[in-house]
C-alpha cells in the first residue's frame, strides 16, 4: 500500500520539477534538495523528511513535459517517490525507466492526498475510495531495461556479452 | 503498405528491409550530441564500465559531438569545473566535433550541427537535449534522450529498444502574409494538437509552403515539434536541403534524401493553409496556450528576447533589424539579442544588423542559450513579463516562477520592443 503525498495538475514540466538554474548540479546524489524547488509546499515536505519512501505523487496528463534533463528524474528517485499520472511525456518516461523511478500511467486515476493506493500490474486500486483504475502498460521495448535493473546495468550486460 | 520517412530511416539503421510501427529496433547512431550535460553523461558512462574489466572507450569518437551553449561563458565555478572536466574528456577520447566557448566556431548546438554539416538526410541523430528534434529539418530522424541513455549510446553505438513511432502528416499549403512566418505556423500547430497531442509520434511536414521554406524556417518547425510532445519532426530532404548542405554547410560528399512512399500510412493528417494566418502568441504558462495576437496585443512587456535554437538565425535577425532600423527600444523595456552561432553573429555584423540593434538600444549578447532556460543571464524580476522568440514559457522558465513569458516570432518581438507592449508587426490590418 502506498500513500498519496501530493496532487498536482496537467503539463507539469521539467522546469517545475527541477528548475534549470540548478542544472550545474550533475551527480544524482546531489539533486534531491532541488525537487520542485519553486513549489515551497512540496519542496518543504520533501526536504523536511515528511514524505515516506514509496510516497505517491498523483499527477494529471503530460507529466514531465519539456527538457530532457535527467535531474528531473534523479531528484524524484532520490526520495523514492512513485508517480501515478494520467499520461507522461516521452523523454521523462524513458529517463524514469532508465534510472528506475517508479512511474505508472493511469489515464483515469482519481485520488486525493492521504488516500491509500494499491498499485498492481494492471490496475491501481484506491483503497480509500474503493475505486479501480486501469494502467497503461509501459512500452514493451523498455521491459528488458527494467528487468536488468536500469539502463546502466543493461548496457553493462550487453558490453560484457559482446566482448 | 508504404512507409513513412521514420520507418525507412529506422529500417536502414537497424539493418532490416522494413519496419512496422510498434516494432522494437536498435538503430545504429550516426551522430550523438551533448552540451554541458556531457558532464553527467561522462559520469554515467564511466559507471557502466565499473567492475567489467573493460576500458571505457567511445564506440566512435567521430560520431560524438559536444557543444558548449547552455552556460557560456560559465556563470559559476561549478559550471566552469564541469566544462573543464568535459574538455579533459574530449582531449583524452579524441572527440573532434567539440565546440568550445569561442567567437569563431562556437554557438548553440542546434545551429552548429546544421551549419557545420554534421547532419544528413536519413541519419539517426540523438542528443541530450529535447530540442534535438531540430535536425529533422534536414531529413534526419533526430530525437532527445537523457544523459544515461547517451552514456549507453557512447558505449554501444546504438539506441537500445526503440519502438518505431507512428507518424502524423502535417500538410501545409499557401503563402505566408507579410509579417507572418514559420514560428506562427508551428505555434498554430501546437495550439491545435495540444502539448501532448503528438506524444510518442513523429510530425512529418509536407506541402508547398514547406517546399518553399528555407532550412532556417524548417529548423523552427522541427525544433518546436517537441512542444506538441512529438518524438521528432521531419521535413523530407529536397533540393533546398541539398542547397543548404552544399552552400552553407560546405558538404561535398553524396547526399541521399529519404522520402516517404506515396501510400505511406499516417496516424492522421493535419491540414493547414497559411495564406490567412496571423501572428500567434503562446501565453503563460504552457506552449499550447496559443492565441491570435489580437487577444493579447497591448500587454506591457519588461523584456524582449530574440535568439535561441528556435529563432536566432540570420533571417530572424534580418526581420528584426528591418523593423528596428532607426527606431528605439521603448523606455521601460529592455531587449536582449542572442545570435544562434558565432558565424551568424559575424554575418549579422557584416550586414549591419548589430549596429541597428545597438543604436536602437538593444543589448547584443554572445551566442548561447541565454535566458531561454533561466540559468545565468537575463533573468526576470518578480511580476515581470517577457516576450521571447524562444521555445518554452513554462512557469519559472526564465529563472523566476513569479514572472510570465509569452512566445512569438521575431517580427512580433521587434515591433513589440519598439512599442513596449505586445504589438502586431503588420500594423493596422
Amino acid at each position: 500500500m502506498a500513500t498519496v503525498v501530493y496532487e498536482i495538475g496537467d503539463d507539469i514540466s521539467t522546469d517545475v520539477i527541477y528548475p534549470g538554474r540548478y542544472m550545474a548540479t550533475v551527480l544524482p546524489t546531489e539533486t534531491p534538495q532541488f525537487a520542485f524547488a519553486d513549489d515551497p509546499v512540496l519542496n518543504g515536505k520533501l526536504t523536511a523528511g515528511q514524505v515516506p519512501p514509496g510516497g505517491v505523487i498523483v499527477a494529471g496528463s503530460n507529466f514531465g513535459c519539456g527538457s530532457s534533463r535527467e535531474q528531473a528524474v534523479s531528484t524524484l528517485k532520490g526520495y523514492d517517490l512513485v508517480i501515478v499520472a494520467k499520461s507522461v511525456a516521452r523523454i521523462f518516461l524513458q529517463n524514469a525507466i532508465n534510472l528506475g523511478l517508479g512511474v505508472v500511467m493511469c489515464p483515469t486515476i482519481e485520488a486525493n492526498e492521504g488516500d491509500e493506493l494499491e498499485i498492481g500490474a494492471t490496475e491501481v486500486i484506491n483503497r480509500t475510495s474503493a475505486a479501480r483504475f486501469p494502467i497503461v502498460p509501459l512500452p514493451k521495448s523498455r521491459q528488458a531495461i527494467i528487468d536488468a535493473g536500469g539502463l546502466i546495468a543493461y548496457t553493462r550486460q550487453r558490453l560484457v556479452a559482446g566482448r | 503498405m508504404g512507409k513513412t520517412v521514420v520507418q525507412k530511416i529506422l529500417a536502414r539503421a537497424s539493418g532490416r528491409n522494413e519496419v512496422e510501427v510498434g516494432d522494437v529496433v536498435e538503430p545504429r547512431v550516426d551522430l550523438a550530441m551533448s552540451h554541458e550535460n556531457a558532464a553527467l553523461v561522462i559520469n554515467q558512462f564511466l559507471e557502466i564500465y565499473e567492475g567489467t574489466g573493460l576500458e571505457a572507450e567511445l564506440w566512435d569518437p567521430d560520431r560524438v559531438a559536444i557543444i558548449f551553449d547552455h552556460r557560456v561563458p560559465a556563470e559559476s565555478s561549478k559550471t566552469a569545473t564541469n566544462q573543464k572536466k568535459i574538455r579533459d574528456f574530449v582531449a583524452a577520447h579524441r572527440i573532434r566535433r567539440f565546440h568550445d566557448i569561442r567567437g569563431d566556431v562556437g554557438g548553440i548546438c542546434h545551429q552548429i550541427l546544421p551549419e557545420r554539416g554534421y547532419v544528413r538526410p536519413g541519419a539517426v541523430v540523438v542528443g541530450t537535449d529535447s530540442h534535438t528534434t531540430s535536425h529533422g529539418a534536414l531529413g534526419a530522424f533526430a530525437f532527445g534522450i537523457g544523459a544515461t541513455e547517451m552514456a549507453s549510446v557512447w558505449a554501444l553505438g546504438s539506441v537500445l529498444n526503440v519502438q518505431v513511432p507512428a507518424t502524423l502528416r502535417v500538410q501545409v499549403e499557401g503563402t505566408f502574409p507579410e509579417g507572418v512566418g514559420p514560428k506562427d505556423l508551428i505555434l498554430e500547430v501546437i495550439g491545435t494538437l495540444t502539448a501532448e497531442g503528438a506524444n510518442f509520434r513523429v510530425l512529418e511536414f509536407h506541402g508547398e509552403t514547406i517546399r518553399n521554406m528555407s532550412t532556417s524556417g524548417r529548423l523552427v518547425l522541427c525544433n518546436m515539434s517537441v512542444e506538441a510532445g512529438a518524438t521528432a519532426g521531419i521535413v523530407p530532404g529536397d533540393t533546398e536541403t541539398e542547397r543548404y548542405l552544399r552552400e552553407e554547410a560546405g558538404v561535398t560528399d553524396p547526399i541521399t534524401p529519404v522520402l516517404p512512399d506515396d501510400d505511406a500510412e499516417y496516424d492522421s493528417v493535419v491540414d493547414i493553409n497559411v495564406s490567412k494566418l496571423g501572428p500567434q502568441i503562446a501565453c503563460p504558462h504552457t506552449v499550447d496556450n496559443v492565441k491570435p495576437i489580437d487577444q493579447v496585443a497591448g500587454r506591457s512587456i519588461n523584456q524582449v528576447v530574440i535568439g535561441s535554437c528556435t529563432n536566432g538565425r540570420l533571417d530572424d535577425l534580418a526581420v528584426a533589424a528591418k523593423i528596428m532600423k532607426g527606431q528605439k527600444v521603448a523606455a521601460n523595456t529592455r531587449m536582449l539579442i542572442f545570435p544562434a552561432s558565432a558565424r551568424i553573429f559575424q554575418q549579422a555584423l557584416a550586414k549591419g544588423y548589430v549596429k541597428t540593434f545597438m543604436e536602437a538600444g538593444a543589448v547584443v549578447m554572445n551566442s548561447g542559450c541565454g535566458p531561454c532556460l533561466g540559468i545565468h543571464e537575463g533573468a526576470l524580476g518578480d511580476g515581470e513579463v517577457a516576450l521571447s522568440t524562444t521555445n518554452r514559457n513554462f512557469k519559472g522558465r526564465m529563472g523566476n516562477p513569479k514572472s510570465e513569458v509569452y512566445l512569438c516570432s521575431p517580427a512580433v518581438a521587434a515591433a513589440s520592443a519598439v512599442a513596449g507592449t505586445i504589438t502586431d508587426p503588420r500594423g493596422e490590418h
